[in-house]
């Protein structure tokens, strides 16, 4: 019964899990509220820094700029690592940088993942790399993903050079009801994790409903082994985020909880929630859960079924990160249909195309492709530079970035991708990609093929992959 | 009569009228059609044909190309502005073995604890009412190598071809051929060990030799005595071997195991490390079944995976299809078109190696047919093929076009499935008068 999803680990007895969660925020209010008792100064900060980039012009090129817009015959016009101008064809362009005729290619902002277990379920996946579920107690809100992230994963370089992924959103597994912090890195590859973290990031902490929970501590017969156990561990866990918060905030001696202070900072509204949940009327036991403790869920991960209650969720102003078509291989997972995302959309919820997988998150492009067209077949027609949204924008957002990249607006980092042809069609490829203004790959030149140490000295070193 | 699973309302009236009608007349449906108009795409790795004909009587193909006149009487599809093709034969699957993979009663592709191996018959487990049938049918599969699962065990059992027609029998072939597990996943069935492997694949080949030669004397050791004339077929070069290997090392181990037993007709399925070893594959003319978009070192077998391996095995002159082993192969056998178009795209990358656009349908079409011992039947629009034809909106590798009409054994197939009902019920998705349980 091997399944090469992540979340199809949902298996029977396979106790390595990757399963997922979502929920991602519009940008966190940063809590205006002084804390009496001083938050600790935050640790592993990012080391991450923009490589050197030379001032750069994409001319006579299609431009989806990542929020709904398409300009023909466009100029994108990079320096300094951000976007400095996107126009049409009289946008000028300064003498003596580097120009590259866009003529039939296409130019996106860098495509985000928002659900990848990269780092810390990492190739090749031999036991002793699986750490993507602390599946030893069903709330760990103490663990965070990025001490886990193995910054050597090959499937960074996949991502960059099949994908055009520029970020994305490392998450914990879905084995428990909590399953710790997510990190947000830049796809670029470091010596450490640190290296790699998306500077100013909020953090995310990864939810999961469902079968995944009650299965693996069911099996060990311990709660929750049902689902109504999967909300009462919860809420129990909640009331004691707040107990701890007001401890806190009370200005009085505390002894801290490194897992509280994950659950104090999403009741604070630092930390967003990142919620896997599959089907709808969980979904909506969520959001009311949601609003018994006071946070916000910013997105509903592998929700197959957000279609049903595509109206609840645009009300609610959370996030579906869905597949193009999974389906099937679970039973939560049963009533998965292909025009999920176009009723989403054509409903007014907001849609984030999400991979959870190493294969898949080298395609993003064309799993939102075959989205659209399934939404096209049945009547619902959504433009090309509006599904490009899901795979930009919508995501950056739904992360707390969306300020920072997701979108060729000036001003903002520049994360760019040339690819070779409309990227919704399977004819097409990433031909270059930047990071911060500065040419991380480029599929003219080896050179810019990064090659992770584990392949270093391997068959196939620098191949195109 | 036909059961299907769950009402299908409005759609369901036609699904069942459809199946039934199946059932009673096939395949001595007597129907002439023609498909006339659109972009044949024989199926055989040749150039499009504008403006072809494709004709198919008493559910076989009689006639495909420019020039053809349509019979007197023949029902017409207009297919102007469309794409005609072969149905998609899938190298690789598990379908109709599992409807929901995680629920333990719904799958059936392994031979579990039965305590058999090579003796295992996958045809009678797989079941044409489950719902992957309709829902890649209606993405233009036609044909489908169906392969029991390993399970403790070299040999994992004898596998099927299928058809995704609507009606009750989903066997096109059954035990069309063995399915044997090499590599990491073989080293597990023989206690860890690939010498194991190599030892047992000899020691239980050697025991179904003995028993043909000696039923009464038959020292059932290893293999029971079904599981011993199983293999004989094999021994006999009677029944393919498929073989699931994935490491350069292991490719060339069985490249030379095939010399010490060369009346076994060996089919190699994943491959991944291929390329590696492809002029080794080419001169011992061992067919491949490959895995086409494996990329990443998913294991220690697969260090050197690129999706150029297809593209360089074919260079080499290696007979190549494309299959989908351990990838969602139960349910997602509608990525085959997408897999093939990207080998096309690949084409564009510098110093990678893909499939021109007429190689890369050949490899779901009429080469897997051929290496399956069924290309004369299937897998491209000639003349005695079996009517597997698809309608297309566009160009069948492209992520935005689908099939508008699906025809197998020259009956036109109902292109609705579960799925679609759910997608009409939730197209919005608030509740009118009455709950979403009455709306159908």
């Amino acid at each position: 019964m091997r399944l090469t999803g992540k979340a199809a680990f949902a298996v029977a007895g396979i106790v390595a899990l990757t399963l997922s969660g979502c929920g991602a925020k519009e940008e966190a209010p940063a809590t205006a509220s002084a804390k009496p008792a001083a938050k600790p100064p935050a640790p592993f900060p990012s080391t991450y820094k923009a490589y050197p980039n030379i001032a750069t012009a994409i001319r006579n090129v299609t431009i989806y700029d990542g929020e709904g817009g398409k300009i023909d015959n466009g100029v994108v016009f990079m320096s300094g690592g951000k976007i400095s101008s996107v126009g049409g064809p009289e946008t000028p362009i300064p003498a003596d940088i580097a120009v590259f005729d866009g003529a039939g290619k296409f130019v996106t902002p860098g495509i985000i993942d928002i659900h990848s277990h990269l780092g810390d379920y990492p190739s090749p996946s031999v036991e002793a790399h699986s750490d993507g579920n602390e599946a030893t107690s069903p709330t760990t809100p103490e663990v965070w993903a990025e001490h886990s992230v193995w910054p050597q994963d090959p499937g960074f370089s996949r991502a960059l050079a099949n994908g055009g992924v520029t970020a994305l959103q490392v998450l914990p597994g879905s084995a428990n009801l909590m399953g710790g912090r997510s990190v947000v890195l830049k796809n670029v590859y470091a010596r450490t994790v640190q290296g790699m973290k998306f500077p100013g990031a909020p953090y995310g902490m990864k939810m999961a409903c469902g079968e995944n929970p009650k299965r693996v501590y069911g099996a060990r017969n311990r709660m929750p082994s049902t689902r109504m156990g999967n909300v009462a561990v919860n809420r129990q866990t909640w009331i004691k985020a707040q107990e701890y918060k007001k401890k806190r905030d009370s200005g009085k001696d505390f002894n801290r909880d490194i897992g509280m202070e994950t659950l104090a900072g999403v009741l604070d509204g630092d930390i967003s929630i990142q919620n896997h949940c599959y089907r709808a009327d969980e979904m909506a036991i969520v959001l009311d859960m949601a609003k018994e403790f006071g946070y916000k869920v910013s997105t509903f991960h592998h929700a197959v079924e957000s279609y049903k209650i595509a109206d609840l969720l645009r009300d609610n102003g959370v996030c579906s990160a869905v597949w193009a078509d999974w389906w099937g291989f679970k039973m939560e997972a049963y009533d998965a249909i292909p025009e999920n995302a176009a009723i989403l959309h054509n409903t007014g919820a907001c849609v984030i195309i999400h991979s959870d997988d190493e294969n898949q998150i080298q395609r993003l492009n064309q799993e939102a492709a075959k989205a659209q067209a399934d939404g096209r077949r049945m009547g619902i027609n959504i433009a090309d530079a509006e599904v490009i949204k899901w795979l930009t924008y919508n995501p950056a957002k739904a992360l707390g970035i969306g300020d920072k990249t997701g979108s060729l607006k000036p001003g903002k980092m520049a994360d760019v991708v040339l690819w070779n042809g409309n990227p919704l069609s399977v004819y097409a490829r990433p031909e270059k990609v930047w990071i911060d203004g500065a040419l991380m790959f480029d599929a003219k030149d080896p050179k810019l093929r990064p090659v992770s140490d584990f392949e270093l000295g391997q068959p196939g070193e620098g191949d195109a992959k | 009569m036909i059961r299907l699973r769950q009402g299908f309302g409005g759609q369901a009236r036609f699904l069942f009228a459809a199946a039934a009608l199946t059932v009673l007349s096939s395949p001595a449906f007597a129907e002439t059609i023609a498909i006339t108009g659109g972009r044949v795409i024989i199926g055989d790795g040749s150039a499009p044909i504008e403006g072809g004909t494709v004709i198919v009587r008493n559910g076989n193909i009689v006639a495909a190309g420019a020039g053809v006149a349509v019979p007197a009487g023949a029902r017409q599809i207009d297919a102007s502005g469309k794409w005609v093709t072969p149905g998609v034969f899938a190298g690789f699957t598990r379908l109709g073995l599992a409807e929901v993979d995680a629920v333990n009663g719904t799958n059936d592709k392994s031979g579990g604890k039965s305590g058999f191996s090579a003796a295992i018959d996958i045809a009678p487990a797989i079941d044409p009412f489950r719902t992957p049938f309709a829902v890649n049918r209606s993405a233009g599969v036609t044909r489908a190598v169906v392969a029991p699962e390993g399970n403790d065990t070299i040999f994992a059992g004898q596998g099927a071809i299928a058809d995704l027609g609507a009606d009750s029998n989903a066997v096109t072939k059954p035990r069309a051929f063995q399915f044997a597990e090499f590599g990491e996943a073989g080293a597990r069935s023989s206690g860890g060990s690939r010498a194991g492997n190599h030892l047992h694949f000899r020691a239980m080949l050697r025991e179904a030799q003995d028993y043909a030669a000696n039923r009464n004397a038959f020292d059932d050791e290893l293999l029971k005595a079904e599981d011993a004339k199983a293999l004989l077929s094999v021994l006999r070069g009677e029944q393919l071997l498929l073989i699931h290997v994935e490491g350069a090392n292991d490719i060339l181990r069985l490249i030379e195991l095939k010399r010490e037993f060369p009346s076994i007709k060996m089919v190699f399925v994943g491959v991944t490390e291929g390329w590696r070893v492809a002029a080794q594959l080419a001169q011992a003319g061992i067919p491949v079944i490959a895995s086409a978009l494996n990329d990443l070192p998913a294991s220690f077998e697969m260090l050197g995976a690129t999706q150029s391996n297809i593209g360089r095995m074919k260079s080499a002159g290696v007979k190549v299809a494309i299959g989908m082993i351990n990838d969602r192969d139960s349910h997602q056998l509608r990525y085959t078109t997408q897999y093939a178009g990207n080998l096309v795209s690949l084409e564009s990358v510098p110093n990678a190696t893909g499939l021109s656009w007429n190689e890369a349908f050949a490899a779901i079409s009429s080469v897997p047919a051929d290496i399956m011992g069924v290309g004369d039947r299937y897998g491209s629009l000639k003349a005695g093929r079996a009517g597997d034809v698809v309608v297309w909106d566009g160009d069948p590798l492209e992520l935005s076009s689908a099939p508008t009409t699906v025809i197998i054994d020259g009956i036109d197939q109902p292109l609705g499935n579960r799925q679609n009902r759910l997608r009409d019920r939730y197209a919005r998705p608030t509740e009118g008068n009455l709950p979403k349980a009455y709306d159908r």
